[in-house]
């Protein structure tokens, strides 16, 4: 009886076997913690990098002249940053305007009226939309897009604003459409038996009750999107030209209509123009590449700052 | 009923149809004769399938116009298919598909000439599960009145609603709070209130008080007993001893979606005709 006791009292101990137990537990843990840590260990890296050289960049060029300098001409060594911000802002607000109606529309489409059928067909088609490189985008909008859109009677440069910004639009139609549908695909469908045994009809369902309770994801949806067009390069580079030009706002259409550049497609630029790796027109690389950064960060708070207020419990 | 006469009668050729012809040729016992009451709701040898399997076979049904209706069963036995065919929430199921007539005042709903939106307004439903939308108290009570259109006086309305469900003093002050900070009983109410503010004539309930406590249930089902009064109700229990207390009929479904025995409650739960009945409400199986 005594010695069963002790017994049970040993058990409690580790035996060899349960030590190496334990051990590899603490393996996993930590190789996970790694991986997990890896993101964020990258993201510090990056932005202490951008910041040493952006430091540098902004020892050859004031701060207040490259914020507020509304001339960038590099061989001049003339660093105004605005008309690469407008130029990015232009292409980012184009393109959410075709994205965003046309990419809600077909996430509504897709998780309210779609049939299984219908839906086998879309969603892979806009799977595929999202898995074109970017510079066949690039190149559909310097040769088609343009001339199509010369078609309907518009003045166009053989690079403009216009077709690069309609194409990142279209590029990020997936994005809104899949993150929009699978936000209104959680909606339980409790709410929508609610509505029609109430008497709605299916647009009233969709648009009244379906797009209210998944407008937290919506609007990350568009954020994610907004993003990705604001990061967006290769296009812009290719269709949209080299000449970086503030936005007119007494000749928007103008401003469409012609060649801009945008904060990524000077960054290229800068990186493949023959200057040496000292000279300021290679390090304002950086010091745009921390802008940008700077943007889509606050993007992303704004998302989650959005997203937060309307998230909604339902059971 | 219905204040509000103008909204009646909206679905394709129901309204000259009035006449109640189908107290006539029923067998008593099957249809219940509910002291004179007009039928309002009448099914003749319904089926109704989900793909190939047959989740109601041939049913014969009256429901008598402001009575309480309770249709008792065992899981699967069909009580709420038969109730979601009343206003055609079937139709949303892709593989749902329904044989035989449902009537509504004289009126086969399956008709190709019935648009079932018109049907469910006339028509009300409250869900097992409370479901309010993620909104404000007041704007969930405001979304039926809104998509028929019925926005003269809204105020007014949402507060009658609230008042004839018997949530007003409990949410009078909050009107703007969302739907869901309410207690699980109150939401209930609240869906009450939602699917009453329209003025149907009908009123579906789908075992509403299942999700609730003993407290919010009692509170519930004295409700269904006032709504009675203005409405038709029919409701879907499990809880034979709560058919028992609030309704006026019982139709009583046991397992392969039939309709064993329906009439009056006091009848079918002191003497039913089937041993099968008997068993069931007596506790011996289901």
């Amino acid at each position: 009886m005594d010695d069963q006791i002790r017994t049970e009292s040993t058990r409690l101990q580790l035996t060899g076997g349960e030590r190496s137990r334990v051990a590899r537990e603490r393996v996993y843990r930590l190789v996970l913690f790694l991986c997990a840590a890896l993101s964020v260990v990258v993201t510090v890296t990056i932005v202490v990098a951008l910041a040493v050289d952006a430091v540098e960049f902004f020892g050859m060029v004031d701060p207040v002249d490259f914020f507020t300098g509304t001339t960038w001409v590099t061989a001049r060594d003339q660093f105004g940053v605005l008309p690469l911000v407008t130029g990015t802002l232009l292409v980012t607000a184009v393109s959410a305007l075709v994205a965003i109606p046309i990419g809600v529309a077909s996430a509504i489409y897709l998780s309210e009226y779609a049939s299984p059928r219908a839906r086998s067909v879309l969603k892979p088609g806009l799977e595929i939309l999202a898995g074109i490189p970017t510079v066949v985008y690039g190149y559909l909008a310097l040769i088609y897009l343009t001339d199509f859109l010369r078609g309907l009677g518009l003045d166009l440069g053989t690079f403009n604003v216009l077709s690069a910004s309609i194409m990142v639009g279209i590029m990020i139609i997936p994005m809104v459409s899949s993150l929009s549908e699978d936000a209104m695909s959680a909606v339980p469908d409790s709410l929508r038996e609610a509505g029609y045994g109430l008497g709605a009809t299916k647009y009233e369902v969709s648009t009244g009750i379906v797009v209210p309770a998944a407008l937290s994801g919506i609007f990350s949806s568009f954020i994610l999107a907004l993003s990705r067009a604001i990061g967006e390069t290769m296009i812009v580079v290719m269709a949209m030209g080299l000449r970086p030009r503030m936005f007119d706002l007494t000749d928007p259409v103008g401003s469409l209509a012609e060649s801009g550049q945008t904060m990524t497609s000077a960054m290229v630029q800068a990186v493949t123009s023959d200057v040496g790796a000292a000279s300021p027109t290679y390090k304002s690389m950086f010091a745009l590449g921390l802008t940008l950064f700077a943007i889509t960060f606050a993007m992303n708070l704004l998302s989650n700052a959005i997203a937060a207020r309307h998230r909604e419990e339902y059971q | 009923m219905s204040s509000d006469g103008a909204g009646q009668g909206a679905v394709t050729g129901m309204a000259d149809r009035s006449e109640p012809e189908s107290r006539t040729d029923d067998d008593p016992e099957r249809s219940g004769a509910t002291d004179g009451a007009e039928t309002v709701i009448e099914s003749r040898d319904l089926d109704v399938f989900y793909g190939d399997e047959q989740a109601l076979r041939g049913i014969d049904l009256t429901i008598p116009e402001h009575r309480v209706t309770a249709l008792i069963g065992p899981s699967g036995c069909g009580k709420s298919t038969f109730l979601r065919s009343i206003n055609r929430m079937n139709d949303l199921i892709d593989v749902a598909r329904v044989e035989g007539d449902l009537l509504f005042r004289g009126k086969n709903v399956y008709d190709e000439d019935v648009d079932p939106v018109a049907l469910r307004r006339k028509i009300g439903m409250v869900f097992q599960k409370p479901n309010p939308f993620p909104k404000s108290i007041r704007d969930n009570v405001a979304y039926g009145l809104e998509v028929q259109g019925k926005t003269d006086d809204i105020d007014e309305r949402i507060h009658t609603a609230l008042e004839r469900a018997a949530l007003i003093d409990e949410v009078e002050d909050r009107l703007d709070e969302s739907g869901l900070d309410l207690s699980g009983g109150q939401q209930q109410r609240l869906c009450i209130a939602r699917a009453i503010a329209t003025d149907p004539e009908v009123l579906l309930m789908d075992e509403p008080a299942s999700a609730l406590d003993p407290v919010a249930t009692s509170k519930v089902e004295d409700l269904v007993e006032e709504l009675a009064q203005e409405y038709t109700v029919v409701i879907v229990t499990h809880n034979m001893q709560q058919a028992a207390r609030i309704s006026d009929k019982t139709a009583v479904f046991l397992t392969g979606g039939e309709l064993v025995e329906a009439g009056d409650t006091n009848e079918i739960f002191e003497n039913p005709e089937h041993d099968r009945v008997e068993d069931y409400i007596t506790g011996k199986f289901g």
